[in-house]
């Protein structure tokens, strides 16, 4: 008997023995090829994190999503550019003219731009494109802006002229809308256009890849490959930087910032561009009386918030505008309220709230600076009696009941600007704009909206933007806090990103470093 | 055949109770596809549109019988969020999870059989002792600390796979296999200290058992009739126990893939439940739904192999 169960301690050791062999060498086997894989010359390649999937249609005229247009952004050009200081450049376009009564802006289009299926750009893909966006038998065009179009013709090959209904100023940023070839009908699921990448693959939940586009008209792409990995867990995108498997992730937070060993990875801090504020529903009681609104906004300390949330980093701000848009931008504003605790309850007092009352601030619970944001704020509005409580709700949640159906009493979000003009951030609060979800109400306010859209004079149009954005101040339309800070996390050996006023990840110009 | 009748019955009622329990829970909760579609660039006539579209002005019963009907003749519709067919979609992320969960299931199967044998042999001993609190300790771990915690230990410490870089069969099987090992370690980890100690109170209170003091007093070694007795009349209870691991584990899973990003199908789940992707959640839960009902039905069986007795009446317990 003895030496059975000798026998059979003797199977089990050797099953063991058998399965850690196993085991053992599949992980030598790893351990070489990661080995071999840095021994190797280095692959003019990088992987980077984003922490979610691209829209369903990858072509950039139904792409809705922020994150799909920030990738997409390496892909597609207008016939204008954004360049990384806000301003724009001819890109398809190799220069413009506009006619003496503004109306009619004539492109040259550059010589022997090529699309990434090898074909030239022509003035009718040009038309096609504009004329694309700016249909509007099927309701709203894809680019609301294009309702100022009278005309798209094409004049000659290399010629073509829009025509609007009036002059407009903004007009120009518009162009940026991606020229697309006019005969390619699968732009949903293998896009096509003139970027300095093109479009290689895509699987559905794990990645995205780019390949450098050898025919590129201007400066081409440093990097051979660009493949995003979709990574939405927040720790998983973090082991994966430190792991080795993603080379550059942006969008990070302080706190993700902090876990990364400083000798790896560069740092590098821009802003997210986008207006977080507090929102409140202008439309339901007691938000409705500016004198709430004011207290609320005295009852904030929003150097407070940053410190809280992101170890100081972002810049605070005081109305529906943020600092990268230096031209628009009102520094003064930040400051029209302070936290002034006596002042805000005077306030609530005249209100006829000398107690304060209860209110509840509906957040979006995927976005976790927004969710930091009105904890800290929960506490901070305590001190004037305002009892908060958070309510976090899915995204799509959100959209339905807060964005759309605008049930709600306050909310956490920011708001991001599709495109680099101050339209883009402040005519949402014109009384009638469909997107305005605070219910702001202010006959003042579209009188200047008006004013800025009739004049042809962009310093006068600059002041009444600014103007706008300082009734919004007055007014306390919401709690303005901050345009949260961006931290991208690069591998030291990496150089060469540009940060750009509007949501989009320019690759072109990163570059392995010896 | 009766019983094949039987089992075949329960599977499609299960299917159709927990489909049209998918269809109901979405339409009560806010939000629905074209509102997650179009984001915050929705306007109402952008919605209508959509909606229209999609199909989604029919009312409830309309559109889940559309489904029903898709379902059973192989159409299983198409994703809103990938404009891709479901099945498409579906079916290599499948092949993933079912095989993490596999690798799991293996993994519990193989460690705690024997665990919980020489648990049982030594119960009382000072090494039991601290082998329960242990064995405590890591059945209250949740999946997804351990699945941090080994990130660290072998991907950052150790280097032994690359966390955030899984290859894909179609690249690299052996590789893929290798990392599917760390989730996998994860995920069983609690089962196997949870079986470990079922088993170990089924043995014992078997072992106190009359047949069990008569086979020792006879003279037979301890160890035989551990294996060859008192193995067999306890192994009914942990099959149906494992059964349920099987099931669980899967259920486990969607939250392991979340943190060693592995493209299964618990992230395509999340995602499509975020993104209001009713075809894909409702295939995946039909398939969630199959799998518990096969590994039911699998214990079944192998129950009634073990111990004929259940085949005269009712089911294992």
């Amino acid at each position: 008997m003895k030496k059975r169960i000798f026998a059979a301690a003797l199977a089990a050791a050797m099953l063991c023995a058998v399965l850690s062999g196993c085991s053992g060498s599949s992980s030598s086997s790893a351990a070489a090829s990661s080995a071999s894989e840095s021994a190797a010359p280095q692959a003019n390649e990088i992987t980077v994190g984003i922490a979610q999937d691209l829209d369903e249609s990858l072509d950039p005229h139904l792409a809705v999503a922020a994150g799909t247009k920030e990738v997409m952004f390496n892909v597609f050009e207008g016939l204008m550019k954004p360049t990384s200081d806000g301003d724009l450049t001819p890109a398809i376009a190799e220069s413009y003219t506009l006619s003496d009564d503004q109306k009619t802006y004539t492109f040259t289009l550059r010589q022997g731009v090529k699309f990434h299926n090898g074909e030239t750009v022509t003035a009718d893909d040009v038309v096609y494109s504009i004329q694309r966006c700016a249909d509007a038998t099927a309701g709203e065009p894809l680019v609301p802006a294009f309702k100022a179009i009278e005309s798209v013709e094409k004049v000659d090959d290399q010629t073509v002229a829009i025509t609007l209904k009036a002059p407009d100023n903004e007009f120009l940023a518009y162009l940026t809308t991606a020229i697309l070839p006019a005969d390619y009908d699968q732009q949903d699921t293998a896009p096509v256009g003139t970027g300095p990448f093109k479009f290689i693959s895509r699987t559905a939940q794990d990645s995205i890849v780019l390949e450098k586009f050898d025919e590129y008209w201007g400066t081409p792409a440093q990097l051979d490959k660009v493949t995003f990995k979709i990574i939405e867990n927040a720790d998983s995108l973090v082991l994966s930087l430190q792991s080795g498997a993603i080379d550059l992730c942006a969008h990070l937070n302080s706190t993700q910032v902090a876990q990364l060993d400083q000798s790896q990875f560069n740092v590098l801090e821009g802003t997210m561009n986008l207006v977080q504020a507090m929102y409140l529903n202008n439309d339901v009681a007691p938000f409705d009386d500016v004198r709430v609104r004011q207290a609320l906004s005295y009852a904030v300390d929003k150097q407070q918030i940053m410190d809280m949330i992101a170890d100081g980093h972002g810049a605070a701000i005081g109305s529906s505008m943020y600092p990268a848009f230096g031209k628009y931008f009102v520094p003064e504003l930040t400051d029209y309220y302070t936290q002034n605790i006596e002042k805000a309850k005077e306030l609530l007092t005249e209100a006829g709230y000398p107690d304060g009352f209860d209110m509840t601030i509906t957040v979006p619970s995927n976005y976790q600076p927004h969710m930091d944001t009105a904890q800290v704020l929960v506490e901070q509005l305590k001190a004037i009696g305002v009892n908060a409580t958070i309510q976090p709700v899915e995204w799509a949640s959100w959209l339905s009941d807060v964005y759309t159906g605008r049930q709600y009493q306050a909310t956490v979000v920011g708001v991001d600007a599709s495109n680099m003009t101050a339209r883009a951030l402040l005519e949402r609060f014109t009384s009638t704009a469909s997107n305005n979800f605070i219910n702001y109400n202010d006959p003042e306010y579209d009188a200047l909206f008006a004013q800025a859209q009739a004049t042809a004079d962009d310093a006068e149009q600059t002041a009444l933007y600014k103007q706008m954005e300082t009734r919004l101040a007055e007014n306390a339309a919401n709690v303005y806090i901050q345009d949260l800070a961006d931290l991208v996390a690069m591998r030291s050996n990496l150089d060469g990103l540009n940060f750009y006023p509007i949501y989009v990840l320019d690759l072109s110009t990163v570059h392995y470093v010896q | 055949m009766r019983y094949t009748v039987k089992k075949l019955t329960a599977f499609l009622f299960t299917m159709v109770v927990v489909s049209l329990l998918t269809f109901i829970a979405f339409d009560l909760i806010s939000g629905d596809p074209a509102q997650a579609m179009l984001g915050t660039e929705a306007t109402p006539e952008k919605l209508a549109a959509l909606r229209e579209q999609l199909g989604l002005n029919q009312p409830l019963l309309v559109r889940y019988g559309q489904w029903l009907a898709g379902f059973f003749t192989g159409n299983l519709g198409t994703s809103y969020s990938y404009k891709l067919p479901v099945g498409q979609l579906i079916a290599p992320k499948l092949g993933l999870t079912l095989c993490l969960s596999f690798l799991a299931f293996v993994l519990t199967v193989i460690v705690s059989i024997p665990l919980g044998m020489w648990s049982a042999r030594h119960a009382g001993g000072r090494a039991d002792a601290l082998f329960t609190t242990l064995n405590q300790f890591f059945m209250a771990v949740p999946p997804f600390f351990t699945g941090l915690l080994f990130t660290w230990v072998f991907s950052l410490m150790l280097g032994w796979f690359v966390h955030g870089k899984f290859p894909g069969f179609g690249q690299d099987a052996v590789g893929s296999l290798w990392y599917l090992l760390f989730p996998a370690m994860a995920l069983a980890l609690p089962r196997i200290a949870m079986t470990v100690r079922m088993l170990r109170s089924t043995i014992l209170s078997e072992m106190n058992k009359d047949y069990v003091r008569t086979a020792i007093s006879r003279g037979n070694d301890w160890g035989m009739v551990l294996r060859r007795h008192v193995l067999k009349n306890s192994l009914v209870p942990v099959v149906t126990f494992l059964a349920q691991t099987m099931a669980e584990i899967v259920a486990g899973s969607i939250v392991v893939e979340q943190v060693f990003a592995v493209p299964g199908l618990g992230r395509l789940l999340m995602a499509s439940i975020s993104n209001r992707d009713y075809p894909v959640v409702q295939v995946i839960v039909v398939i969630l739904a199959l799998w518990v009902v096969l590994a039911g039905t699998l214990a079944d069986v192998i129950n009634r192999r073990i111990d004929p007795r259940l085949n005269l009446g009712g089911d294992a317990q």
